[in-house]
């Protein structure tokens, strides 16, 4: 879920709050002309009623209107529109003629009104679900000024992938296609798991999934192709994680970032960096090499102090 | 070390920072003997090149001393005399091989900031901005210069550094502007700004076989300068309608090539300056694009606009009509410095030009805030800073 969809929840829940002061007043100041318009002036207690659901009305939008992010507040409304849908009903059941056809008429003003809030009270839920934690499929690709041969080959050995990859620390050939793979997740936390080639068609394609571990399920292919011109090689990475629940997936795709597209992406230019020159190239604004990933953040470009990091 | 520091909109500070260190392998370390203030430094420290950081080492325009070279590195040893360009290039990819040193794909660690604003990255500079690569720059003791085989250039004799420095960027700069500019026998070029990069256009203009040079600008200083060199002065505070006289001065045909020195900060005392200020100021555009609207209007039907003044994102009121009804062809790059450093030096060794005439001002690194000041005010007559750390 985007900002901008967090936003609109937010905007609609204060949308909801400033009609409730509308809603809850009138049954307050003129409880004859509404108990007459809902066709419930013929008894006393419904009119006790309507000033009650008035002072509800506004102790919601009071919240609503009070809070830095109310689209979750709004499942007190939802309440509150039930116990009204029922008071509602009953008074149906009990009238006749027009009583019953006002009432009638209001039961659906207040549905639309409930439709409203339960539609906004879902969309502060979806707030909530954190975007890592939904299956996804991450794609990106480059061009290298390489041969596909040679850029293949250098794909096929996993031992080499944590040079560009910036989020693993080591892979392991474990013989027979499969590999153990280990990355370092937010807060220092280690990551383990078993990977498989699952494809394997020399200069073409490359395949392979996450067997045992915390990401069992997860999945990734590259595909090779010729450049047109004798530009080198097209390379095409998908990735496919499937989170499954559970602490350590949400980890692991919490490492892709806030913005998985990205992170490949600057995955493969690093790839590129490698092939065409050799390493991974540093700037003092951006020092993550390697073997210098300490900050994701920029720090100033100014050079820093001895032992900072670097190739060696 | 001291180095010159953007300290925010306004404000450069010389302040103690480490000392450079090799990170990579290709690396080399550079004592800086000469560097300069460019007329691209004045658009970081007004403020108008997004993702600075306080504290960010400025400078893309030094020569030096090599002190230390990292393992890769083969051609160039400790007590090697170098001019290094200001775009940094890897040598390897496809827009190196095509001499394309500006757009080189693999020397921007921040490609995907640049990406955002621009579409594709092109290459990192020195000391200008994180979008840029976040690099350190060279207004200090020492630099790091990264790919130390692919960018610098020896300097084997005894050439004085006033002559050599401005190889690094405003004297191929000035190269491009007036290559790109398409110029041939005859040809008539106005060139808009007076300033170091206006003044190697024109000199780079008539090396090309320019009949003409207009050039355009308001300081007298500058205009007196340019006439020097050869070129017609035009003050575009006297003019008041450019294009107008410009017309008047080509017989009616406008002029055939078009540079555009000026680039985003353009000044003008018209409505649409105002205009272009206001926007610029609440962000609805980020660059004045005057002189290239002005070029662009001016220039004769199937002209060349070549652009040199840098620019850092969007215009408003782009004259397309024009450009497309009158086959102007538009073009525009950050130098491929590299490209033209054997040429331009064995030019500086024949004679052909001695690139020391735009210097005004010689200062100690420790003065570079006041170097800006003139520079940016454009007072004391200042046309070229060469500070010496
Ligand atoms: N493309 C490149 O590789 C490259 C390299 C170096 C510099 N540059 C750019 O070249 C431009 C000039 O650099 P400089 O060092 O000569 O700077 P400068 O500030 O010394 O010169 C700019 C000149 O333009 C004049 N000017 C302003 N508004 C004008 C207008 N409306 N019409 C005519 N002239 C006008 C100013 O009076 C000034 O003399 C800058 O934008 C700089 O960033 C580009
Ligand atoms: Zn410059
Ligand atoms: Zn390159």
């Amino acid at each position: 879920m985007t900002d901008e969809d967090r936003r609109r929840a937010d905007r609609l829940a204060r949308a909801l709050g400033v009609a409730g002061l509308g809603l809850g007043i009138a049954p307050l100041t003129a409880t004859d002309a509404i108990s007459r318009l809902c066709g419930v002036d013929d008894s006393g207690t419904a009119r006790t009623m309507l000033r009650l659901a008035g002072v509800r009305e506004l102790v919601h939008s009071v919240l609503l209107l009070g809070s830095r992010s109310p689209a979750p507040l709004v499942w007190t409304r939802v309440v509150g529109d039930m116990l009204d849908l029922t008071a509602l009903g009953l008074a149906a059941s009990n009238r006749t003629g027009h009583r019953r056809t006002r009432v009638l008429a209001v039961t659906a003003g207040v549905a639309a009104i409930t439709a409203a809030d339960v539609y906004t009270a879902l969309c502060g839920l979806r707030r909530r679900a954190p975007e890592h934690a939904r299956a996804g499929t991450v794609h990106a690709t480059i061009t290298v000024n390489r041969p596909r041969d040679e850029v293949y080959r250098f794909w096929h050995d996993f031992e080499n992938l944590p040079q560009f990859m910036i989020h693993l620390d080591t892979v392991r050939d474990l013989g027979d296609g499969r590999s153990h793979w280990r990355a370092t997740g937010p807060l220092g936390r280690t990551l383990e798991w078993e990977a498989e080639m699952i494809d394997d068609r020399p200069d073409e394609l490359i395949a392979w999934h996450a067997t045992q571990g915390m990401i069992a399920g997860n999945s990734g292919a590259v595909r090779f192709t010729d450049a047109p011109g004798d530009r080198g090689t097209e390379v095409r990475v998908t990735l496919q994680y499937a989170p499954r629940g559970g602490g350590a997936v949400a980890a692991f795709t919490r490492l892709l970032g806030e913005h998985p597209d990205q992170m490949v992406r600057d995955d493969l230019r690093r790839f590129k960096q490698v092939m065409e020159t050799g390493e991974v190239v540093l700037s003092e604004g951006m020092p993550m090499g390697t073997h210098a990933k300490r900050q994701l953040r920029q720090r100033a470009a100014q050079p820093m102090s001895r032992g900072g990091g670097g190739f060696r | 070390m001291r180095a010159t520091c953007w300290m925010g909109r306004g404000k450069v500070e010389v302040r103690d920072v480490p000392d450079p260190q090799i990170l990579n392998s290709h690396d080399a370390i550079v004592r800086v003997t000469s560097t300069a203030i460019c007329g691209s430094d004045l658009h970081l420290y007004d403020g108008f090149i997004p993702t600075m950081k306080k504290g960010d080492v400025l400078g893309h325009e030094f020569m030096g001393e090599v002190v230390e070279v990292g393992p890769e590195v083969h051609d160039l040893r400790p007590g090697d005399r170098v001019v290094v360009p200001f775009p940094i290039s890897c040598g390897s990819c496809w827009a190196c091989e095509n001499e394309l040193f500006s757009i080189c794909e693999n020397s921007n660690p921040n490609a995907g900031i640049a990406e955002k604003l621009l579409g594709h990255s092109p290459a990192g500079i020195y000391g200008y901005s994180h979008m840029l690569g976040g690099f350190p720059g060279g207004q200090a003791e020492y630099a790091r210069v990264p790919f130390a085989d692919v960018n610098p250039i020896k300097i084997e004799d005894d050439l004085p550094d006033e002559k050599v420095l401005f190889l690094s960027d405003i004297f191929p700069t000035g190269w491009i502007g007036a290559e790109m500019a398409d110029i041939k026998d005859g040809d008539v070029v106005a060139v808009w700004g007076a300033g170091p990069v206006g003044q190697f256009a024109i000199a780079s203009a008539f090396l090309m076989g320019a009949e003409r040079v207009i050039a355009i600008d308001r300081f007298p200083y500058r205009l007196r300068r340019v006439e020097r060199m050869g070129a017609d002065p035009l003050d575009y505070e006297e003019a008041i309608d450019v294009p107008d006289a410009l017309r008047d001065m080509t017989g009616g045909r406008g002029p055939d090539c078009c540079i555009d020195a000026v680039g985003l900060e353009a000044h003008h005392a018209t409505p649409m300056y105002a205009y272009d200020r206001a926007k610029q100021a609440t962000r609805l555009e980020t660059d004045r694009p005057f002189v290239l609207r002005e070029a662009i209007m001016s220039c004769r039907n199937g002209g060349t606009v070549s652009v040199v003044g840098v620019y850092g994102g969007f215009v408003d009121k782009f004259p397309m009509g024009s450009l497309m009804n009158r086959s102007i062809t538009l073009r525009g790059a950050q130098c491929h410095v590299q490209k033209y450093l054997r040429p331009l030096l064995d030019r500086i060794r024949n004679g052909d030009i001695d690139p020391s005439f735009v210097v005004s001002h010689h200062m100690s690194l420790d003065d570079t805030p006041r170097g800006y000041r003139l520079f940016r005010d454009k007072r004391e007559e200042c046309n070229k800073v060469v500070l010496h750390p």
